[in-house]
């Protein structure tokens, strides 16, 4: 019997040893897989383990930082946002149970500390093996808690979106969304806080209004035809026009009377076009748009960023592009037209005609004229620290190419500043302040209920901060008399000395 | 009887290591969930010794000549068990070391009451074959009997939860040893009508598959009966046919019993079931991957939730092989497989230096069962084959998993002792 004792006993070593092998490539092999896989019950706690790195705004003001307790032989780390509220939608949040969004979700390899650089990523394994605990990175925003918490009590009980950026830079000084929601009810409150839908009623709190929210954009869209105008050659800002308060498109009447934007008497007759951008003229950008088309106007859009998604660190699916949207059966869709004679090229002049903007993009707009038709990056990371100090990324301003030339943003910028002085904007701003700006009272289809708009900068000769202000659904208010306010106290205090 | 002494003293030296290891490995335990040293790892590690030293006195009394090893293995092996299931739930360990307690008293018995010939087991052959049918079928009994995660291995008395088929086992492989012994000749000439019993434990184990819903005891059961078969009959197409007949059996009773059948889709793709059936495994797996080459280090690990609940359940029990592997990583999982593969080793070379047929089939069967189970387990665990619960041998927590494989170790010791016997009189 020894010789089967033999093979037997060999045959036991060999299938004990493929369990060896077996044990190898889920230790091995398969390790990284598995940790990344959503029901990975022991990554999900190793998460919680993780000194999470601290979010701080550009004056150091802890945005989000970390409790520590200890349950049951594991020290836990939970997240807490000092600030509750000031910037919910931008940071989003981690939940212990695994969950993120927003910049919690974007950097969470630098806030976890994952992916920083090769020696450290060895540090760490070193200190996971010593039972040391893991410490992110923190990471610096750009934004100013005094202006978020300004433009939060600014825009009020009311929905909508304020957003400022450095005309030089594209660093996002403010960016705050509202209705918002105290952050750390996030863990227990969520159902309620999903159900929040503002007094405008169909806004989220859980959304972004600044990179998500899509609205008409209304005459502030003038900007953008205007810079089209200009650009291309076809007009100067002296061109003559004649409003009859309407124009013909389709051989029908598109009446200045429906334009809430508009100021002075419904009929201007002959003027020019800065006259008409000052007064938010319909009639002379209908006609503007059809004799330029709209396809010139929508490639100038793009140039100044719209038909993409804005560069932001927030998660890519957190922000929407700008352009003309189709409606179809499975919701809205970007819809890129190939002829003019698809494009209602009178009205989308005019910022109508399922044109769709969101307010990063429309401040983008403003700063690029601000900043001589050059389109500045837009970013919030001002920097990511490691925990031993070291810097680990350190934002370097960039731009996103000349959407226009400087000449055309300086007649641009003067316009904007006679819209301030004596148009639609009249009387909002002290002469102390000098500013460029464009308002914009975008019709809903809801009766006098509308968008009211407000995209300007300022200093108007040497501008530094870009602002878009969007308040939804304002019974009887318009851009002037709602959203210019919020960017006046803005600018005011940004430029106060 | 120098050669006894010197035997004994290999295994005292060897007994004193795993002492010293199993204090080290307390301490660690210890420190990492109380971030404090205390005394009481040390008085464990006295404790524990001081149980095996008791074995060892009654081994050098009764058995002298016995293999030194297969002691401070089998210490080592419940060193390292009681250790993680300590770090898994303190309270589990106490109840686990006193049934180290009761297997060193079982393991005592064996040696006092058989070292003089072992060999009168043989004469009772049926007594072993009924009463292995009995601890075997015993928990598909009505009122004691307990389905535990789908299958019916237990039996509850009171509230002591006992795996007879455990003890089942052990009797299976003496009757096994016996009966083989006396037919191996017959069988091997393979005549239709010799086949006849065969049939009859290929039909227990299909019945018991079908009975307890248990892929993997099934298999394990009938594995030592394929394996101490060939061993007898040295026929490898007898044991190609069983195990055809096996496989198909099973695959059979796979379409027709939801439970099997779900083990089987849960190991081939356990993902699409991660929030229900495939629980357990996956997180078992995440767990052993979370460990690495190096381990997170005893008692340093992540096996519970911030609300203290198990990631794994069972985890101290059928799955403490994910724990170790996490905490020990590669290198002590691979190491722990060595332990096995070391034992089963010395196992084999009793049953080669066994002189007579009863004694080399008993041997091999206790050997390859011991690692048998450890394959089915660990194989289970690491999606080597379909996931089934039992114990890994003197790790897991379990009363009578520790209670056979003291018998086991004991059946050993008693075959070495006598085959070295013989060796130094002539």
């Amino acid at each position: 019997m020894n010789k089967q004792l033999r093979h037997l006993s060999v045959f036991v070593l060999v299938l004990l040893a493929v369990l060896i092998g077996a044990t190898t490539y889920w230790q091995t092999w398969a390790k990284a897989d598995l940790a990344a896989r959503k029901d990975n019950s022991v990554s999900l706690i190793e998460r919680l383990t993780i000194d999470r790195g601290k979010i701080l705004a550009a004056d150091g003001t802890v945005l989000a930082e970390n409790r520590k307790s200890r349950k049951h032989g594991l020290t836990i780390y939970t997240r807490h946002y000092p600030q509750n509220d000031l910037a919910s939608q931008v940071l989003g949040y981690a939940t212990d149970a695994g969950t993120t969004t927003g910049l919690e979700q974007s950097l969470d390899d630098y806030l976890t500390g994952a992916n920083t650089n090769l020696s450290n990523t060895l540090k760490d394994e070193l200190n996971r093996l010593g039972g040391k605990t893991v410490h992110g990175d923190d990471v610096h925003l750009t934004l100013r808690p005094d202006i978020q918490r300004l433009a939060l009590d600014q825009l009020g009980g009311r929905c909508g979106a304020v957003v400022v950026l450095d005309t030089h830079t594209g660093a996002v000084v403010a960016m705050a969304s509202t209705p918002t929601y105290n952050e750390n009810l996030i863990a227990h409150h969520y159902p309620q806080i999903a159900k929040i839908t503002g007094t405008c009623g169909d806004a989220s709190a859980l959304v972004n209004n600044a990179t998500a929210g899509l609205y008409p954009p209304g005459s502030t869209f003038k900007m953008v035809t205007a810079a089209a105008a200009l650009d291309s050659g076809a007009y100067t800002p002296s061109s003559r026009f004649n409003d009859p308060g309407y124009c013909t498109e389709y051989g029908k009447r598109v009446s200045n009377a429906g334009n809430p934007d508009q100021n002075g008497p419904e009929a201007f007759g002959n003027v020019s076009l800065a006259e008409g951008f000052e007064h938010s003229i319909n009639s002379v950008f209908c006609n503007v748009g059809m004799h330029i088309g709209g396809l010139k106007i929508l490639d100038y859009a793009k140039r100044f960023g719209f038909y993409s998604v804005p560069p932001l660190e927030t998660p890519p699916d957190e922000s929407a592009a700008s352009g003309l949207y189709k409606y179809g059966k499975h919701g809205r869709s970007l819809s890129t037209p190939t002829s003019n004679s698809e494009v209602d090229s009178g009205r989308l002049a005019f910022g109508q005609a399922n044109m769709l903007a969101t307010p990063l993009q429309m401040a983008m707009v403003g700063a690029t004229i601000a900043n001589k038709g050059v389109v500045p990056k837009p970013y919030l990371v001002q920097k990511v620290v490691a925990a031993d100090g070291s810097t680990v990324t350190k934002t370097q301003p960039q731009t996103l190419g000349q959407a226009i030339k400087p000449e055309t943003a300086a007649e641009l910028n003067q316009m904007m500043q006679l819209v301030v002085q004596g148009g639609t904007a009249a009387g909002i701003f002290p002469s102390s302040l000098k500013v460029a700006g464009k308002t914009g009272t975008a019709e809903l289809g809801l009766g006098n209920v509308y968008d009211a708009w407000f995209v300007a900068f300022a200093p108007a000769d040497n501008p530094r901060y870009a602002v878009a202000v969007v308040v939804e659904k304002q019974p009887n208010g318009f851009g002037a008399s709602v959203s210019a306010p919020i960017a006046k106290a803005i600018l005011e205090k940004l430029l106060a000395r | 009887m120098a050669v006894a002494v010197t035997l004994r003293n290999r295994e005292l030296v060897a007994l004193m290591t795993v002492g010293v290891l199993t204090a080290i490995g307390f301490a660690t335990v210890y420190i990492a969930l109380k971030s404090q040293i205390s005394n009481g790892s040390l008085g464990y590690a006295v404790f524990f010794f001081g149980l095996y030293l008791v074995a060892h006195v009654v081994a050098r009394r009764t058995v002298p000549l016995a293999d030194p090893y297969l002691l401070p293995m089998a210490a080592l092996l419940t060193a390292i068990g009681v250790t993680e299931i300590y770090r898994l739930g303190p309270s589990n360990a106490f109840r686990q070391g006193l049934w180290v307690v009761i297997g060193v008293a079982v393991f005592s018995a064996t040696l006092l009451s058989l070292h003089r010939d072992y060999r009168v087991l043989e004469r009772y052959k049926y007594v072993f074959g009924v009463t292995a049918l009995g601890l075997i079928f015993l928990p598909r009994l009505p009122v004691i009997g307990e389905t535990i995660n789908g299958s019916r291995l237990w039996i509850h008395v009171g509230s002591l939860q006992i795996q007879p088929g455990e003890l089942g086992k052990i009797a299976l492989i003496v009757f096994l040893a016996a009966y083989l012994r006396e037919k191996r000749e017959v069988l091997a000439q393979g005549r239709l009508k010799d086949w006849g019993p065969l049939l009859v434990i290929w039909g227990g184990a299909m019945l018991l598959l079908f009975v307890t819903n248990d892929l993997g005891s099934a298999l394990l059961y009938y594995g030592i009966f394929l394996a101490m078969l060939y061993v007898a009959t040295a026929r490898l197409s007898f044991v190609a046919a069983a195990l055809g007949l096996f496989l198909v059996g099973s695959f059979a009773i796979s379409r027709v019993t939801p439970h099997v059948r779900e083990r089987i889709d849960i190991w081939l793709n356990p993902y699409p079931h991660a929030e229900s059936s495939g629980y357990q495994i996956l997180q078992s797996l995440y767990s052993m991957a979370h460990g690495g080459f190096g381990g997170t280090g005893l008692g340093r690990g992540i096996v519970t939730g911030p609300t203290g609940q198990q990631i794994v359940p069972d985890q101290n029990s059928d799955f403490i092989y994910s724990a170790l592997a996490q905490e020990l990583g590669l290198v002590g999982a691979a190491a722990l497989l060595l332990l096995y593969m070391a034992f089963v080793v010395r196992g084999f070379q009793i049953a080669l230096a066994a002189t007579d047929g009863f004694s080399k089939l008993l041997a091999a069967g206790l050997s390859f069962s011991f690692a048998f189970q450890a394959f089915v387990i660990v194989g289970g665990i690491t999606r080597v084959i379909p996931l089934t619960g039992i114990t890994l041998p003197f790790v897991s927590y379990g009363g009578s998993s520790v209670v056979a494989n003291f018998l086991l170790v004991a059946g050993l010791m008693l075959i070495s002792n006598r085959a070295n016997r013989e060796l130094t009189e002539t």
